[in-house]
């Protein structure tokens, strides 16, 4: 007896190393077999799905990539997904940020990857506006007409010379808030809060926030006051919306590793405990 | 070829940050110094391209008067920022109090804005989403149990942040009840940290083992 408890009671100095490996096994194992395990899908990202769902041939999305390569694991695919949402239902992108450099990289990537899947072009089907400093001056500028503040787009040539803008802009040649179906906003951090106090608020925009994991729990009071129309939280968030779509990317994919991971975890919690209880005991 | 040069290379920066668990080490020092001078040069680059330059063109060559005056206002508050610099503590010491001028009206214009939107935005809508019907005729069992959750949990929580009685007999309950809700919330907000801290280890070795390796399609 003396003897289990001993080695129950090593349990609790299990060399990091070996704590490491595990993680990388249980991470690394899954991702070689192309699987995907049935999840039930969160309410709040089927509202999301819902509200993209909604939206007729030729409506305009606005998608805002608030975040950078350190959180592209869950936000990238969360951008894959409701792209392609978009462009199998025909609607029109203006992709934009205020997330630096960064965003502008990780919305261009996604953007172009999944135009070229569905043939769509640049200027007709989707126009990147580009990145603009000073969160609230650019969100209330936008509000009166697009070109105060994106008077040229990412290439730096005129948004009003592409065949798009005269599509979407108003019979007045404005582009604003009010030729917006949608926004989207992908955060890694508080700027969904500005999308959600200022422009939904002020402007009356319907918004859909998808974020990272750690900022979920902060978006989610905010979708239970109706203030959000829905939302994807971390990769389970983006999983769900790929299931909806009937398509295994690399977020569905993920969720079996982190499936694994957190059974690891669970087990480590449980024996870290079960050592410490029998240290006492001992003492 | 030079999406291989360049995949090699994001797999050895990648390698070379992850080696930091076995301790701090030279090439760990060498990629994080890499990281910090390419993000700081490719920052300045993009924002001159696509913030400083667009408002500057626009600015000059537009025929608009009242868009003409505004940059040049914008101009002459951004160059009284300058004023902060280090250098003019030795070149002009008795100016630097200048730059409190832009600062000053960034700070005046933000508290504006921040408390009508947070009132506005923020604080009301919070207020009225916690206005739930504790018996509603058609509601079902769930979602009268989950309003008087919601309703409970806020007032509980509110209490227990209200120090100016003592907390006693029913009030240390009620006092109790707002810590226990708050350390669920810490709690489903750790369980959402871990999900997110595997999903960036997820995304970095489904990059190794497969636009590295190519083990996986």
């Amino acid at each position: 007896m003396n003897r289990i408890w001993t080695i129950i009671e090593k349990f609790g100095s299990i060399d990091r190393r070996i704590i490491y490996a595990l993680v990388f096994l249980a991470t690394a194992i899954p991702l070689f077999f192309n699987v995907r395990i049935p999840m039930p899908v969160s309410p709040e990202v089927k509202s999301a799905y819902e509200a993209m769902d909604k939206l007729k041939p030729g409506d305009v999305i606005l998608i805002s990539t608030d975040y950078g390569p350190s959180s592209a694991p869950e936000t990238q695919p969360m951008l894959e997904a409701l792209l392609t949402h978009a462009f199998r239902k025909d609607l029109k992108v203006l992709l934009m940020t205020h997330w630096r450099f960064e965003g502008l990289i990780m919305g261009v990537e996604g953007l172009d990857k999944i135009a070229r899947k569905f043939n769509k072009k640049y200027g007709e089907d989707y126009i990147v506006l580009g990145y603009r400093p000073g969160v609230t001056a650019v969100m209330i500028g936008m509000a009166q007409d697009f070109r105060n503040i994106f008077a040229t787009d990412n290439e730096g040539k005129s948004i009003e010379s592409y065949p798009m803008y005269k599509e979407i802009a108003g019979p007045d040649g404005i582009l604003n808030y009010k030729d917006v179906a949608l926004i989207i906003g992908l955060e890694a951090g508080a700027i969904g809060n500005a999308w959600i106090m200022i422009v939904n608020a002020r402007y009356g925009v319907p918004i859909i926030i998808g974020t990272t994991a750690v900022s979920a729990p902060d978006y989610f009071p905010f979708y239970q006051s109706k203030q959000l129309l829905g939302m994807l939280g971390g990769l389970k968030g983006a999983a769900d919306y790929e299931q909806l779509l009937n398509i295994t990317g690399f977020a569905s994919r993920g969720m079996v590793s982190q499936l694994a991971v957190h059974a690891l975890i669970i087990i480590l919690i449980f024996l870290g405990n079960l050592s410490d209880i029998a240290r006492r005991f001992r003492s | 070829m030079m999406d291989i040069i360049g995949v090699w290379l994001a797999a050895f920066l990648t390698l070379a940050i992850m080696s930091f668990l076995f301790g701090d080490n030279p090439v760990y020092k060498f990629v994080e110094h890499i990281f910090v001078g390419a993000s700081a040069a490719f920052g300045i680059i993009v924002m001159f391209n696509q913030a400083i330059w667009p408002y500057l063109y626009e600015g000059f060559t537009t025929t608009d008067a009242f868009l003409k005056i505004t940059t040049y206002i914008a101009i002459f508050i951004g160059i009284l920022t300058l004023f902060r610099l280090e250098i003019m503590n030795y070149v002009a010491p008795n100016l630097t109090w200048i730059s409190r001028f832009p600062i000053a009206f960034v700070t005046g214009v933000g508290t504006g804005i921040g408390i009508v939107t947070g009132i506005h935005g923020f604080v009301f809508p919070q207020i009225v989403a916690t206005f739930l019907p504790l018996l509603e005729k058609h509601a079902s069992a769930i979602e009268i149990a989950s309003n008087l959750i919601l309703v409970l949990g806020v007032l509980a929580s509110l209490y227990y942040f209200y120090f100016s009685m003592e907390q006693r007999g029913i009030l240390k309950g009620i006092t109790r009840l707002g810590m226990v809700i708050i350390m669920i919330t810490f709690g489903a907000a750790f369980g959402y940290t871990v999900m997110a801290r595997v999903s960036l280890l997820i995304g970095r070795i489904y990059f190794l083992i497969s636009d590295w390796l190519h083990l996986v399609r």
